[in-house]
C-alpha cells in the first residue's frame, strides 16, 4: 500500500495568518456565550491579538522564506504591508466599540470579521501565486461586505453592504477572468513563472491573451482600490457603512489591493512595464482629478472623505506609473501615513456624530474648535496631513511619490498631481473654517471620549507627526521592503 | 562645517515654538500669556540685536561657506539627502532682525485689541515666528520649503479667526494662492535635486551643492519659472497680487503687520537667495518680464490705491507699489540696486507695519476705517496724526527717513543698466506721493465730517510708535551699518569676487 507522504511544509510565513484565523474562530465561539452588554471584551481581546500578530510579523523582518511550493512568501515587502493592515485593524477596533454601542448594533461578530479581513489582506500581500492572492482577496472581500452592512437596522448601511457586494463580485469576476487568461497564456499561476514566461517572449505585449489577462487583472484591482473610472461604488458604500468600518475600508483593503497589484505587476509583468505605465498614467490622472473635483462639492463629511480617498488612491497610482523603487517605496510609505491620518479623521467623525448620524455634514462642525480644542487640533493635524502640508506624514508621502514620478520623467503627471493637491486643500480647509471660524450652533454636550478612542487618536496623531518630522525611522524599512521585489 | 558650541540659529528658530508650550499652562490667563509671549519675543529680538552687534567679530572667523557668519548642519532625512542646514549671512541677519522686531510690534499692537481666544492667538503668532525665522535661515531647499509652507498655517487661522469683513473668503484665497505657487516650486526643487543626483551621484538638497548643477537652458527656464511664480505670488507681482488687498484688509492688525512686514519679504528674499543664484541665465532671460511686471505693479497699484475708500486697503495697495521697487532692484541684479532692494525690504517692513498699526489703532477707537468718516484728526488726536504724517512721509520717501535710502539706491543702481525703467519707476514715486498726501490731508486736515469721540494714543501705543519712528529715522539718517552688513553677501551673490 502506498503511503501518502505529507510534504514538509514550512508554516513560518503564514504564522500571523494562522494565529489570527484561530483567534477569530475562537472569538466567534466565545461570542455566543458573552452577554450582549459585554461585547467590548471581544474587541479588547481582538486588539491584543492584533498586537500579538504584529509582533509575529515583526520577528520575521529581514527573513526570506518561501513556502507551500512557492505559493506564499515571507519577505519584507509582505511584512511591511502586513504591518499596515494590522495598524488599520487595530485602530478600527479601537474606534468601533463606542460607535457600535451608540448605534445599538454592538454584535460581537464585528471583531472576528475584522480579523478575517486582515487574514485575507495578509494573504494578498504574501501571495506569490495568483490563486493565493485570489483566495486572500475573497476572504477579505466577503468579510468586508458583511462589515459594510453591519448596522442591519440602518437602511443606508444595508444599501452599502448590498452595493459593495454586487460591485465587488462583479470586479472579482474581472480579476478571476484575467487570472484565467494569464494562466492560459503562460501555463502557470506562479508569479515567478509568469515572469519567466514573459521574459522569454521577444515582445510579450504582442501575446494577446497575456495582455488581456494583465488588463483584466488591473481592472479588478482598480475596482478594489477605487480608482476612477471604477470608483462609483465608493461614496455610497463609505457613506452608508458604519463609520469605523469606513475608516478601516479606506485604509486596509486599499493597501492590500496595492500590495497584490504591485507584486504581480513588478514581478510578473516587469517586462511589460512600458505598457502598463501608460495605462496607470491615465488611471492616476483620472482618479486624482475625479476624486478631488467631486470632493469639492460634498457636504456630507463621510462622502467628502470617500472622494478624498479616491484622490489619495490616485496619488498612489502616480507611484505605480513611476514603477521605480522610489515610487514603490513611496506607495508603501504613503499607505502607512494614510492609515494614520485617515482613520484619525474618522475617529473624530465617530465622536462628533449622534446616534444615526443625523449630523454628518461639514456644517455640523461649526464652532467645534473652541468647544473641544484638543479634538479639533487633532482633526486639524489629520486634515493638514491629508492636504499634504508639512510637517506631517502626508507631505513626506506626496514628496516621495512625486519624486518617483519626476525621476522617471513623468513631469506632467507630477504637475497634475500637485495641482490636484492644491485643489484638495480647499475642501480640507473648509472643515477647519467651520471648526474655527464659524459660530457654534451646537454645544457638543453629547460628546464623550472613551478610552479606546483616546488611545487611537493618540496613536494616529503621533504617527502623523512622527512620520512627518522624522520619517527616516520608517523610510529605511520601506526601502528595505522593496529590495526583494 | 565648523560646529558651533551653542546652536544659536536653532535657538533663534525654535525659541518661539518652545514658548508655545510654556503658554499652555496659562490657557486661562490671557494677560500672563501675553507677558510671556512678549518676553520671548523680546528675548528673540535681543538675540538678533546681539548678533548684529557682534557680526564683525563673527565675520572674522571663516565658516565653511564664504560670507556666512554662522552655520549649523545636521543630518535629518538621510534617505532623501535632506539635511537640517541653517546659515546666517548679512542679508538673513537683517531679515531676522526685521522678523524679531515686527513680531514685537505685532504683539504690542494686539495687546488690547485681541480679547477673545487670546492664548491661541499668541500660540499661532509664535508658531508663525518660527516659520518665518526658518525661511530666512534655511540653506537646504527641502528645509526651506518646509518652513515656507508651515508659515501659511498660522496665518490662515490668524486671518480667519480674528479677521474682519470677508475674513473667510480672504484667508482661503490667501492660502490657495500661495500654496498653488509653492507646490510647483516643490516640483522644481525635486527636479533640480534629481538633476544634481544624476550628474554627480550625490543626493542632496543643499543650496551650495545645487548651485553647481549644470542645466540645459530650457530646463533652467522651466525650473526658474516655477520658483519665480512661487516668489511672485508672495511678492506680490502683478497679476498674481489679488490675494493681497483682501488678506491685508481683513486680517487683524497684527496679521497685517506680519503680512506686509515679513511674508512679502519671504518672496523677495527667496528670489535673492535661491531664484537668481540657482538659475542665473534663466533669470537674466526673464529680466525684461520681471521689470515689466514690477513697473505695471507700481503704476497700477498706485492708481488703484488712489481710488480706495478704506484706509487699510489703500495701504495694502501701497505695499504692492513699494514691493515693485524692491522687484526692480532685484531685476537689475547689480550691487547698488540689490543693496537698495534689501535695505528697502527692511524699510518697507518698518514703515508699512507702523502704518497698519496706526490704522488699527484708529479702527479700535472709531470702528471704521473709511477715509470719508474722518477729517480734522490733527486737532482731535494730535499724537496719532503726527505719527500718521511721519510714517506717510517715510512711505513716500522723504529724505532723512528710511524709504528714501532704499528707493534712492534702487533707482541709482537701475539707472546704470536700464535708465528707462528707472525713469518710469520714478514716476511711480510721484504717484505714491499723490495718494499718500491725499490720504493724510483727508484724514488729518479736512473739516470734521462725522462727530467721533476719539481718544488719543495711550502710553503703550505712544512708546511703540516712538520706538518705530526712531528706528525709522536712524535707518534713514545713518544706514551705513546696515549697508556694511549686507555688502559682502551682495558682492558674493552677484559674483564680483570676494
Amino acid at each position: 500500500m502506498d503511503m501518502i507522504t505529507i510534504p514538509a511544509v514550512n508554516m513560518t510565513p503564514i504564522m500571523p495568518e494562522i494565529f489570527l484565523s484561530v483567534l477569530a474562530m475562537a472569538l466567534l465561539l466565545i461570542n455566543v456565550f458573552v452577554p450582549s452588554g459585554q461585547k467590548s471584551y471581544i474587541g479588547y481581546i481582538s486588539f491584543i491579538g492584533v498586537i500579538a500578530a504584529a509582533v509575529l510579523v515583526g520577528t520575521g523582518w529581514g527573513m526570506h522564506v518561501e513556502s507551500f511550493n512557492g505559493a506564499v512568501v515571507q519577505d519584507n515587502f509582505a511584512s511591511f504591508f502586513k504591518m499596515i493592515f494590522l495598524l488599520a485593524a487595530g485602530l478600527a477596533i479601537l474606534i468601533s466599540d463606542q460607535y457600535m454601542v451608540r448605534e445599538e448594533c454592538n454584535h460581537g461578530e464585528l471583531y472576528p470579521l475584522i480579523l478575517f479581513t486582515v487574514v485575507g489582506m495578509m494573504l494578498m500581500a504574501a501571495g506569490t501565486d495568483l490563486m493565493t492572492i485570489f483566495l486572500g482577496l475573497e476572504v477579505m472581500s466577503v468579510s468586508l461586505y458583511v462589515l459594510a452592512g453591519f448596522n442591519r437596522e440602518n437602511r443606508k448601511s444595508n444599501e452599502a453592504g448590498l452595493k459593495y457586494f454586487l460591485l465587488g463580485a462583479f470586479s472579482t469576476g474581472f480579476l478571476l477572468y484575467g487570472m484565467a487568461l494569464t494562466y492560459g497564456a503562460t501555463g502557470s499561476t506562479r508569479i515567478a513563472d509568469i515572469a519567466t514566461f514573459a521574459a522569454q517572449q521577444s515582445l510579450p505585449s504582442s501575446n494577446v491573451m497575456l495582455l488581456a489577462g494583465m488588463l483584466l487583472m488591473i481592472t479588478g484591482f482598480a475596482f478594489k482600490v477605487a480608482a476612477a473610472p471604477f470608483h462609483m461604488w465608493t461614496p455610497d458604500v463609505y457613506e452608508g457603512a458604519p463609520t469605523p468600518m469606513t475608516a478601516f475600508m479606506s485604509a486596509g483593503p486599499k493597501a492590500a489591493g496595492f500590495a497584490a497589484a504591485l507584486r504581480i505587476l513588478l514581478v510578473s509583468f516587469s517586462t511589460m512595464q512600458a505598457d502598463w505605465s501608460q495605462l496607470f498614467w491615465v488611471l492616476a490622472v483620472l482618479t486624482m482629478t475625479v476624486g478631488n473635483i467631486t470632493a469639492l462639492r460634498q457636504d456630507n463629511i463621510k462622502r467628502m472623505l470617500a472622494y478624498s480617498s479616491i484622490a489619495h488612491a490616485g496619488y498612489c497610482l502616480v507611484g505605480f506609473t513611476a514603477g521605480n523603487p522610489t515610487g514603490t517605496a513611496g506607495i508603501m510609505f504613503y499607505m502607512l501615513s494614510y492609515t494614520f491620518m485617515n482613520i484619525g479623521a474618522f475617529a473624530i467623525i465617530v465622536l462628533v456624530g449622534k446616534k444615526g448620524e443625523p449630523n454628518g455634514n461639514v456644517m455640523d462642525f461649526a464652532g467645534f474648535g473652541f468647544k473641544h480644542p484638543a479634538l479639533a487640533v487633532a482633526m486639524s493635524i489629520f486634515l493638514f496631513s491629508l492636504a499634504g502640508m508639512p510637517p506631517t506624514a502626508g507631505f513626506i508621502g506626496k514628496f516621495y511619490l512625486f519624486s518617483g514620478a519626476i525621476q522617471k520623467g513623468y513631469i506632467w503627471l507630477a504637475v497634475i498631481g500637485v495641482l490636484n493637491s492644491a485643489a484638495s486643500v480647499y475642501y480640507y480647509l473648509r472643515v477647519m473654517v467651520y471648526m474655527y471660524m464659524k459660530e457654534p450652533t451646537e454645544e457638543f454636550d453629547w460628546l464623550q471620549v472613551s478610552a479606546p478612542i483616546a488611545l487611537s487618536l493618540l496613536i494616529s496623531v503621533t504617527g502623523t507627526l512622527v512620520l512627518g518630522v522624522v520619517p527616516s525611522i520608517v523610510l529605511q524599512y520601506a526601502q528595505e521592503a522593496i529590495k526583494l521585489i | 562645517m565648523i560646529p558651533n558650541s551653542l546652536p544659536i540659529l536653532t535657538i533663534l528658530v525654535f525659541l518661539p515654538l518652545a514658548c508655545c508650550l510654556l503658554l499652555l499652562p496659562a490657557w486661562k490667563r490671557p494677560r500672563l500669556a501675553f507677558s510671556l509671549a512678549l518676553a520671548s519675543m523680546l528675548l528673540e529680538l535681543a538675540l538678533t540685536v546681539g548678533l548684529f552687534a557682534s557680526w564683525k567679530g563673527l565675520a572674522a572667523v571663516q565658516t565653511a561657506l564664504p560670507g556666512f557668519l554662522l552655520l549649523e548642519d545636521r543630518s535629518w532625512i538621510e534617505a532623501f539627502g535632506i539635511r537640517y542646514t541653517l546659515g546666517l549671512d548679512g542679508i538673513s541677519l537683517l531679515m531676522v532682525m526685521l522678523t524679531a522686531f515686527s513680531f514685537c510690534v505685532a504683539i504690542l499692537v494686539s495687546w488690547r485689541a485681541i480679547k477673545e481666544r487670546a492664548v491661541l492667538f499668541l500660540v499661532l503668532l509664535l508658531a508663525m515666528e518660527t516659520g518665518i525665522m526658518g525661511v530666512f535661515l534655511s540653506l537646504d531647499l527641502a528645509l526651506f520649503y518646509l518652513f515656507w509652507e508651515v508659515m501659511l498655517i498660522p496665518m490662515f487661522f490668524l486671518i480667519g479667526v480674528w479677521g474682519h469683513g470677508r475674513r473667510i473668503y480672504s484667508t482661503i484665497k490667501f492660502f490657495l494662492f500661495t500654496l498653488f505657487g509653492s507646490l510647483l516650486m516643490l516640483l522644481a526643487i525635486i527636479a533640480l535635486h534629481l538633476f544634481h543626483a544624476q550628474q554627480t551621484g550625490v543626493v542632496t538638497f543643499a543650496l551650495h551643492a545645487l548651485l553647481k548643477t549644470t542645466l540645459a537652458p530650457h530646463t533652467q527656464l522651466w525650473l526658474y519659472a516655477a520658483f519665480f511664480l512661487a516668489f511672485a505670488i508672495k511678492f506680490p507681482l502683478f497679476p498674481v497680487h489679488t490675494w493681497l488687498p483682501d488678506a491685508h484688509t481683513d486680517a487683524p492688525t497684527a496679521g497685517s503687520v506680519i503680512l506686509a512686514g515679513l511674508l512679502l519679504k519671504t518672496g523677495s528674499y527667496g528670489l535673492i537667495r535661491f531664484g537668481y543664484p540657482l538659475f542665473p541665465q534663466a533669470a537674466h532671460i526673464l529680466t525684461p518680464l520681471f521689470y515689466t511686471l514690477a513697473l505695471i505693479g507700481i503704476i497700477y497699484a498706485s492708481l488703484v490705491a488712489f481710488a480706495q475708500e478704506d484706509m487699510k486697503r489703500l495701504i495694502a495697495y501701497s505695499s504692492i507699489g513699494h514691493m515693485g521697487f524692491v522687484a526692480i532692484g532685484i531685476a537689475a541684479w547689480q550691487p547698488v540696486a540689490l543693496s537698495g532692494s534689501i535695505i528697502q525690504m527692511a524699510n518697507h517692513g518698518v514703515t508699512t507695519g507702523a502704518l497698519f498699526c496706526l490704522v488699527g489703532m484708529l479702527d479700535e477707537r472709531a470702528h471704521t476705517r473709511e477715509i470719508a468718516a474722518f477729517g480734522g484728526l490733527w486737532g482731535k488726536t494730535p499724537l496719532w496724526s503726527f505719527f500718521f504724517l511721519f510714517f506717510s512721509l517715510a512711505s513716500v520717501g522723504l529724505p532723512g527717513l528710511n524709504n528714501f535710502v532704499g528707493e534712492f539706491l534702487i533707482l541709482a543702481g537701475t539707472m546704470k543698466s536700464s535708465p528707462l525703467v528707472a525713469a518710469l519707476a520714478f514716476g511711480g514715486i510721484v504717484l505714491t506721493l499723490i495718494y499718500m498726501v491725499r490720504l493724510v490731508q483727508e484724514v488729518c486736515f479736512q473739516e470734521e465730517r462725522q462727530p467721533l469721540e476719539l481718544t488719543d494714543l495711550v502710553p503703550r501705543e505712544l512708546c511703540l510708535l516712538a520706538l518705530v519712528a526712531l528706528l525709522n529715522l536712524w535707518m534713514g539718517v545713518h544706514p551705513a551699518p546696515l549697508l556694511d552688513l549686507i555688502r559682502t553677501p551682495v558682492r558674493l551673490l552677484i559674483g564680483g569676487g570676494p
